[in-house]
């Protein structure tokens, strides 16, 4: 299966093992990420006013040419993701919004959001399978008590998002079942851990992000998973002693490709 | 610009309606940054809805919103408060020299892990 592949600034820098992870496990699962070609930087956060254009526009490029190769968009930063998805949203139900657009690109064919956004747990669920996943563990990463910490874009807002149930969600659980460990439930999951305020207000990132990783560990969990290089970012800088990995980081470790040199 | 135009122009960059507001409290009491907050998620819908604008226009709350859309989600009236928030952040950086952050405060805000995901979301947040 081909697909396209959107994989955002931070993840050809600070998140590199993100990035590296997620084509490793995708070549063992049978998937090949073709990366947009010249992709640009999706700004990561989605504005929601609606007379801003020009920001969204980095989206929507991606958008139209995955849905010109008849691709699955995929994503693998929470954040790209939601900004990507919202703006997949707005072409489709704001008319005056997508005319702009479309006027601005004076592309030849116009756009309204037919590309299909899946984020990459999204692909492992809806496209390939957690069953699928299963049978092609090699190395199951037995006993470990795993908390998915989700935080927000993955999930929010829900009306868009459409991945899980915004409150309770289970993809990311159903994901450490299908790699072979034990997933930790704890309330705090789906909480932000204060995102770029930790540029200005590094007091309050601490604050939130002490509390998600006390809530994890008092649940037993000894070893954190996310998807977003932000909240990755902010769970160790503020104090977590437990190890705050990529999901893709464990899922190439369970197929058996984490060592391997050529993606 | 009067009050009443700048009431309506949030509504219509938002698409919000505070007279769904059944003042529940449900977006403060949600809200990571409401300790932080001079103005809370509650308040931007009343104020806005009483063409309240300028203690808003003028707030440092606008910059401690952290688009974390939980009470997007969680308001049980649909009003969304965070996109009131958005509205009038933008309302207030896209006046000439109004920028919260500037590429000159950068530096000083970095350590060496820090994401560009947190650069790129603070710049579009505080910067035009």
């Amino acid at each position: 299966m081909k697909v396209s592949y959107f994989p955002g600034c931070t993840l050809k820098n600070k998140a590199k093992d993100l990035d590296a992870y997620a084509y490793k496990s995708a070549a063992a699962l049978g998937v090949t990420l073709e990366e947009i070609e010249n992709w640009q930087c999706c700004g990561g956060v989605f504005t929601t006013a609606r007379d801003e254009v020009a920001t969204k526009l980095s989206s929507v490029r991606a958008l139209k040419e995955a849905a010109d190769k008849d691709q699955p968009l995929i994503t693998v930063c929470s954040a790209c993701h939601n900004v990507i998805k919202q703006t997949n949203h707005a072409m489709q139900t704001d008319k005056e919004f997508a005319n702009k657009v479309n006027r601005y690109m004076a592309c030849e064919k116009s756009y309204a959001g037919e590309a299909q956004v899946y984020h990459y747990l999204e692909m492992l669920r809806d496209l390939v399978g957690f069953d699928t996943i299963k049978a092609k563990v090699t190395n199951a990463l037995k006993g470990k008590k795993i908390a998915a910490y989700y935080g927000c874009l993955l999930l929010r807002p829900n009306r868009v998002m459409q991945m899980d149930d915004p409150e309770n969600p289970t993809i990311m659980e159903d994901f450490i079942k299908a790699i072979g460990a034990t997933p930790v439930v704890y309330a705090k999951r789906n909480e932000c851990c204060g995102a770029y305020i930790a540029m200005e207000s590094p007091a309050l990132a601490e604050k939130s992000s002490n509390a998600i990783v006390q809530n994890a560990k008092a649940a037993g969990a000894e070893m954190i998973i996310t998807a977003c290089p932000l909240c990755r970012y902010n769970l160790i800088k503020n104090g977590a002693d437990i190890p705050v990995v990529y999901f893709t980081e464990l899922l190439a470790e369970a197929l058996g490709v984490k060592e391997d040199t050529n993606e | 610009m009067n009050n009443q135009n700048l009431k309506e122009e949030i509504l219509r960059m938002s698409g919000v309606h505070p007279e769904k507001c059944m003042r529940c409290g449900k977006c403060s009491g949600t809200c990571p940054a409401y300790s932080e907050m001079e103005y809370h998620p509650h308040q931007f819908v009343s104020m806005v809805d009483n063409g309240e604008i300028e203690p808003l226009l003028n707030s440092e709350s606008l910059y401690k919103c952290l688009s974390c859309f939980a009470c997007i989600e969680r308001c049980p009236r649909g009003v969304e408060p965070a996109k009131l928030v958005e509205a009038i952040r933008l309302i207030a950086i896209r006046r000439q020299g109004a920028n919260h952050m500037t590429a000159n405060d950068v530096p000083a805000l970095l350590d060496a892990d820090i994401p560009q995901q947190a650069i790129v979301s603070a710049f579009r947040k505080y910067s035009k």
